[in-house]
């Protein structure tokens, strides 16, 4: 197995094509309602080109740069959770009869998809919505069902946002595991990672040639650059403790004072992982539907235990999901529940930054 | 079969879209209709009967003096009532005249307004008679209407979900208009059941459905002034279907005063 391959620019159509041939559908950046989200694809120019997004905490625009480049933008508002995961499920339906009640079990079998795009943020949270999914004593068999039909083409990114800090997470900007193939876009075409054997079989027909040193170097030297570029930082050095020291902190209520409780951080953020179940009934009563979706501790509904919630304000909403995220997840499964995307920043409608909230939080009241 | 449940709507002040809801749900009304009596529905038929009623849903604010009667007169013959809209939950776009100069706006809009009896105010229904259900939406959401309806048939307990706009958009893969586009957007402070309309044609959420529990209007107009929205731009925001929610017009009334000191302090 030959490790690091390349492909010039003009041959970007003939991967694509490798992976449509081999019955995958391809998922990949593409522009819709101003931004960049992940979306199926037919040729490469369902991909932006010569675009990169700016990001700030509550801020998104996208650009045009005008040059060829078709990865220069950091991660957008959708994750790869939407297809793994998605935010609606029908998993089970009851249908009355005559003879009774008869249920029938709506089982995923997983589409064959390719992912195209992925940061190395995103293998990250992949990983980790797999712990949470596959490896506790319940097993989700349709997560599973669509984690092993997919094929994950990642790419090194080049181009990091101002809301990137997955340096303090250790999880990039440089993909390292997790992957089938990884590119990394040079000047004039792509370096390309082989990370598994299904990712040799896919591109062993293609018959690229072996990567050069300079290749492999300016590879290097684009990752470099990104790290770089990276200047949002938290500081994780036991971060899980400083957080719980703080539970009664004074800034508590002053992040509440500013946040909406609005569930979009929780939304956008690739980890997170709940969800609710509801019955939904026809009007007859005669066929029920049991419906999954996406659910949010920002949700005052969430904590509702015997008719009132538990979290009854946004302090202590807020609360559950910062300690959640950076020092939780550590006790529920051994590490944190953050990857440093970014993306609770940017699409935080009243830009509150995590970043900044937890330095405030581990600053000692006077 | 067990009997019908029977079925009154009435319309007070308002537009008629709400009952157009109803309406709208073609393919269930047939299904209903076996479920259903409308004793009382003249948007739909002219069969009119009296009471009592096992659910009325209502329509429309109390604006005339003739409605603070008529609305008395409902509930005593009404085992469950509920209110349908943002008229008849917060008073409507018309409760906008509640603290103006009501007689400077009859002479404004009637040639002879000496004819036309009109309240002082427009109010909701709970704050003439006791309410069981307050249905949200300007017009409500026809899948809403159908489970109150369906709620009172199997004698389940009334519950919509309480979460905010935003999260429909995630849901949706609705692009958030706020953040990539710097459109002013309500939905963040608005209870969810429109199904995030206006997000998804790329404008922002004008608060139909009334404020979220535990709302932090505060907290949103903080940011857009410091986004660099003027205090005036904000208040139509709020003064709109809902202007007369507890939450939205103590907003409004806020952005009106910093808007007076603004322009005092402009000369
Ligand atoms: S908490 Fe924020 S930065 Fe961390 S993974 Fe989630 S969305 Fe990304
Ligand atoms: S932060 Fe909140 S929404 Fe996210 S996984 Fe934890 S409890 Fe669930
Ligand atoms: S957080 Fe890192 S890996 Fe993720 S998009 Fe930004 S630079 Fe890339
Ligand atoms: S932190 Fe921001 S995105 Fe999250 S709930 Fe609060 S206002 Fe919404
Ligand atoms: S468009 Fe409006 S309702 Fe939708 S997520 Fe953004 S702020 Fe919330």
């Amino acid at each position: 197995m030959n490790d690091f391959q390349y492909f010039r620019m003009d041959q970007f159509p003939d991967f694509l094509r490798q992976l449509m041939h081999s019955g995958y559908r391809v998922i990949a950046p593409t522009i819709d309602q101003e931004a960049i989200v992940y979306a199926e694809i037919q040729s490469i120019d369902d991909m932006p080109r010569g675009y990169t997004d700016e990001q700030k905490p509550g801020y998104y625009r996208l650009q045009h740069t005008g040059n060829q480049r078709f990865f220069d933008y950091a991660v957008g508002p959708h994750s790869w959770k939407r297809y793994l995961f998605p935010p609606l499920q029908l998993i089970s339906t009851s249908i009355k009869s005559q003879d009774g009640w008869t249920f029938e079990e709506h089982v995923d079998e997983g589409e064959s998809y390719a992912f195209l795009g992925v940061r190395a943020c995103e293998l990250a949270a992949m990983r980790i919505q797999d712990r949470v999914f596959l490896e506790g004593a319940y097993v989700d068999k349709n997560y599973q069902n669509r984690r092993k039909a997919s094929f994950i083409v990642a790419v090194n990114c080049a181009v990091p946002s101002a809301n990137c800090f997955c340096t303090s997470m250790n999880t990039g900007p440089k993909c390292k595991s997790g992957f089938d193939i990884a590119l990394t876009e040079l000047s004039d075409g792509f370096l390309m990672e082989i990370g598994s054997s299904l990712g040799n079989e896919m591109v062993t027909p293609l018959g690229f040639p072996t990567a050069t040193e300079e290749q492999l170097s300016e590879s290097e030297s684009v990752s470099d650059h990104a790290t770089e570029q990276i200047k949002k930082t938290m500081d994780t050095t036991d971060l899980r403790n400083r957080l719980i020291g703080q539970l009664e902190h004074s800034h508590w209520q002053d992040v509440a004072n500013r946040c909406l409780s609005c569930t979009n951080c929780t939304m956008v953020c690739p980890t997170c992982f709940c969800s609710h179940v509801e019955e939904v009934p026809d009007l007859n009563q005669e066929r029920v539907d049991r419906r999954k979706s996406w659910d949010s501790c920002f949700n005052p509904g969430f904590s509702k235990l015997h008719g009132t919630p538990v979290r009854n304000d946004t302090r202590s909403r807020y609360r559950q999901w910062l300690t959640h995220k950076l020092a939780t997840w550590h006790d529920q499964f051994g590490e944190s529940g953050c990857v440093g995307c970014g993306r609770c920043i940017t699409w935080c409608p009243v830009g509150i930054d995590l970043t900044v909230e937890v330095a405030a939080l581990c600053e000692e009241e006077p | 079969m067990p009997e019908k449940l029977r079925l009154g709507i009435f319309k007070f002040a308002s537009c008629d879209g709400c009952q157009l809801s109803l309406l709208n749900a073609e393919e269930e009304l047939l299904e209903l209709a076996e479920l259903v009596e409308f004793a009382h529905f003249p948007e739909a038929s002219s069969r009119i009967e009296s009471g009592p009623y096992d659910l009325v849903l209502i329509e429309g604010s109390i604006s005339t003096p003739e409605d603070l009667d008529r609305i008395q007169q409902i509930r005593r013959q009404t085992d469950t009532l509920v209110t349908i809209g943002a008229c008849a939950t917060a008073g409507g776009i018309q409760a906008l005249r509640n603290g103006a100069n009501h007689d400077e706006f009859m002479k404004l809009v009637y040639p002879h307004p000496e004819y036309v009896q009109s309240l002082a105010t427009s109010t909701p229904i709970s704050n003439h008679v006791s309410v069981d259900f307050e249905l949200r939406g300007c017009p409500v959401d026809t899948g809403q209407l159908l489970q109150i309806i369906s709620d009172k048939l199997h004698h389940r307990k009334f519950s919509v979900p309480d979460h905010s706009v935003c999260r429909d958009c995630k849901l949706q893969n609705i692009v958030c208009v706020s953040v990539a586009r710097g459109i002013p957007c309500l939905g963040p402070l608005t209870q969810a059941g429109c199904g995030a309309i206006c997000p998804r044609f790329h404008r922002g959420c004008y608060g139909c459905f009334g404020p979220c529990h535990q709302t932090n209007t505060d907290g949103l107009t903080d940011w857009l002034i410091k986004d660099g929205h003027s205090s005036s731009q904000l208040i139509p925001l709020f003064l709109n279907v809902n202007a007369e929610a507890p939450e939205f017009a103590r907003t409004a009334a806020q952005l009106i005063r910093q808007d007076s000191a603004e322009g005092e302090s402009d000369e």
